[in-house]
């Protein structure tokens, strides 16, 4: 980006639907299709892909039946055929209908043809506690699929990574889970006009800090900042990443950052247990066993569905608060 | 079969001996891989198609190089019909780097993209959301080509059957689904698991032609092969086909049958296709005895070399675990 970039002040959601523009007139190989997603059928339950199939045809942009194997097996076909398909699967507790489609086929068929055959897909979903949906439209099963080799999870939490990394799974090689979330999706925020593809696996040092560093992406990257904010108000400096790509997550920048301020919290709205923050800790633990001041710690939701009454949701999640007294104690 | 073709096209007399040519390169191939198997020399889960040849070797005599399948685990005889090369199939089946997949599918998960051999799968059923990829973007290049989706009775009976069958319907996409009706879903009887007298009933509930016809006579199987495969050509829509079969070998080589009588094995066995399709060949005056005794025992000696060559291949190296799982090769 130019310095004389024009800055635009938009929402993530916006942010998608100008990745999703600009990489369908880029390239006709791009297609999008899932349920809802054309015009004729409101352009997305979220209008998150309006306007797409009246301007690149009803061809490249389809709605589907609600059949989740279905938009799949379609996605990783035409993928294998020379296509690059955008395949929204309307909320991530759905991607477990697909599951066989995603794990057994999308991440592991370039292995298991020996590389000829590769699939080239994106995955758009959504989810995110925190608006009373409850245990089947809210859930963070970005483990499973980090678990799963040969498919990339990528989660970003502001517009402008919005846009660069759809723009960077739509024109990967392999197939990427894209998450979103309601909280990440409404928030505005500048971006530039000619933001281009962020590259995928690339951590971002969001603030810099000296006395902790906290590791996070997605919805709970809010709580870091109003966690970091009140940190520094009592005199404690944390350092916040945002991993943008949680599979494969950037290492480099993780173990660079707890090096210098020797302890660390990971902080994700999945439950904690068996969560990524495990492999994230786990990783710390293991390099910088004698460079630690304090133990790693992992901050997530109970094990636990999501709830619905607004205390019990209010509880699951991961607060600021939390984040805050985590740190406190780590400082002893 | 619950609708009638006007169609009756019928093989010439090239086409007869060109079904023969593929049947005889299928069976000739599988007693190879049950004798090796018995011997020792290869140890791999291997589900037989003795006695199932005919669906793909006449169905492969009216598709182009350019069209494409995709099958299942029990899915070397559509593999071999449609023209996979019997070296790096051997080689696959052996384990070695220069197997069609660098051994890192095997027998179950064969891919071969330069004869259209798109997909192998493991699971039941998923050939067929993946198939309607491949077709759709036959849709979008224009093309004249079209996609066979082979798959078991068993598979009828799964989610990915219905969810595939009703979008390759609404989106009128050219691909035909091959039934190869053995009558015995692993190991359970067909009116067991099965809840319609016929498979091909299933096709109206999605609004497509379906019929039922006798697996092991090429010439009736060629005329509906035909229509459906033509019918997808000009872009009328898909069409399931059910071709009613046996498996002679049991659902895994080595399996003890103990879920059907001798004397059921024993009369479908006595009805053996290939014997009685060669003994038709000589008494039409299509081929000589001695003629189809040179085409045996070629096609004999090329497989011999083809396992010649796959025992002589180097086994895949250990950095091969790295190498796939993404485009890029994973950091050792």
């Amino acid at each position: 980006m130019s310095e004389a970039a024009e800055m635009i002040k938009m929402t993530g959601q916006a942010a998608v639907s100008a990745a999703l523009f600009e990489a369908m007139e880029a390239d006709p190989k791009v297609l999008v299709f899932g349920e809802d997603v054309a015009d004729r059928e409101g352009g997305g339950v979220m209008g998150t892909t309006r306007g797409l199939s009246t301007k690149f045809g009803d061809m490249r942009v389809r709605s589907t039946p609600i059949a989740e194997q279905a938009i799949i097996g379609a996605a990783i076909g035409a993928a294998m055929a020379g296509y690059k398909p955008v395949a929204e699967i309307m909320l991530m507790n759905f991607t477990t209908v697909a599951m066989d489609m995603i794990v057994n086929h999308a991440a592991k068929l370039r292995f298991m043809s020996g590389g000829q055959s590769q699939v080239p897909i994106t995955i758009r979903t959504l989810t995110g506690a925190g608006f009373q949906t409850a245990g089947q439209h809210a859930d963070h099963y970005e483990g499973w699929f980090c678990h799963t080799a040969g498919i990339k999870v990528v989660a970003p939490s502001s517009p402008a990574d919005y846009k660069g990394l759809l723009l960077s799974c739509i024109n990967d090689p392999d197939p990427c889970l894209f998450i979103e979330t309601g909280k990440t999706l409404f928030a505005p925020g500048e971006v530039a006009a000619d933001q281009g593809p962020i590259p995928l696996g690339k951590a971002k040092v969001v603030m810099p800090g000296t006395d902790v560093t906290l590791i996070s992406y997605s919805s709970m990257m809010f709580a870091c900042y109003q966690a970091a904010a009140e940190l520094a108000e009592a005199g404690i400096s944390a350092e916040v990443i945002d991993l943008r790509t949680i599979s494969p997550w950037d290492k480099q920048t993780v173990l660079a950052s707890v090096e210098k301020t020797g302890r660390a919290v990971v902080v994700h709205e999945a439950v904690r247990s068996f969560g990524p923050g495990a492999e994230i800790a786990a990783t710390i633990q293991e390099e910088l066993f004698g460079k630690l001041k304090a133990p790693v710690r992992r901050l997530g939701a109970p094990y636990s569905a999501v709830p619905f009454a607004k205390v019990l949701e209010d509880a699951f999640l991961v607060q600021p608060a939390d984040v805050v007294a985590c740190v406190k104690a780590l400082m002893g | 079969m619950n609708q009638t073709t006007t169609n009756a096209a019928v093989p010439d007399a090239a086409a007869q001996l060109d079904i023969f040519r593929r049947m005889i390169r299928i069976e000739r191939n599988d007693d190879a891989t049950r004798a090796q198997i018995r011997r020792g020399r290869i140890a791999a889960p291997y589900y037989s198609a003795r006695g199932q040849e005919c669906i793909p070797a006449t169905i492969s005599n009216l598709l182009t190089d350019d069209d494409v399948i995709c099958t299942i685990y029990r899915g070397i005889h559509d593999m071999v019909a449609k023209g996979m090369p019997l070296r790096p199939l051997w080689a696959e089946i052996c384990g070695r780097v220069d197997g069609t997949c660098k051994g890192k599918g095997g027998p179950m998960h064969l891919t071969h993209a330069a004869t259209g051999c798109m997909v192998t799968t493991g699971i039941v059923g998923s050939s067929m959301p993946i198939a309607n990829g491949f077709a759709w973007a036959s849709l979008l290049d224009g093309s004249k080509r079209v996609t066979v989706a082979y798959f078991g009775d068993g598979a009828s009976n799964i989610g990915a059957f219905h969810e595939a069958l009703n979008l390759a319907s609404v989106w009128k996409l050219p691909v035909i689904f091959v039934c190869q009706n053995n009558g015995f879903a692993e190991h359970t009887r067909y009116e067991n698991g099965t809840g319609c007298a016929q498979i091909s009933d299933r096709a109206a509930g999605y609004g497509m032609p379906g019929f039922t016809v006798d697996g092991n006579d090429p010439f009736e199987l060629y005329g509906y092969a035909h229509a459906a495969i033509e019918r997808a050509r000009s872009g009328e829509g898909p069409t399931l086909l059910e071709c009613t079969t046996f498996r002679f070998m049991g659902h895994v080589f080595g399996d003890a049958d103990t879920y059907m009588t001798k004397e059921e094995k024993d009369a479908a066995i006595a009805k053996d296709p290939l014997p009685i399709y060669r003994q038709k060949l000589i008494d039409t005056g299509v081929a000589t005895e001695e003629q189809l005794a040179d085409l045996t025992t070629q096609t004999e000696a090329e497989v011999q070399d083809a396992i010649d060559f796959a025992m002589a291949c180097e086994f895949p190296s250990v950095d091969e675990l790295r190498r796939d799982v993404f485009a890029e090769e994973i950091p050792a």
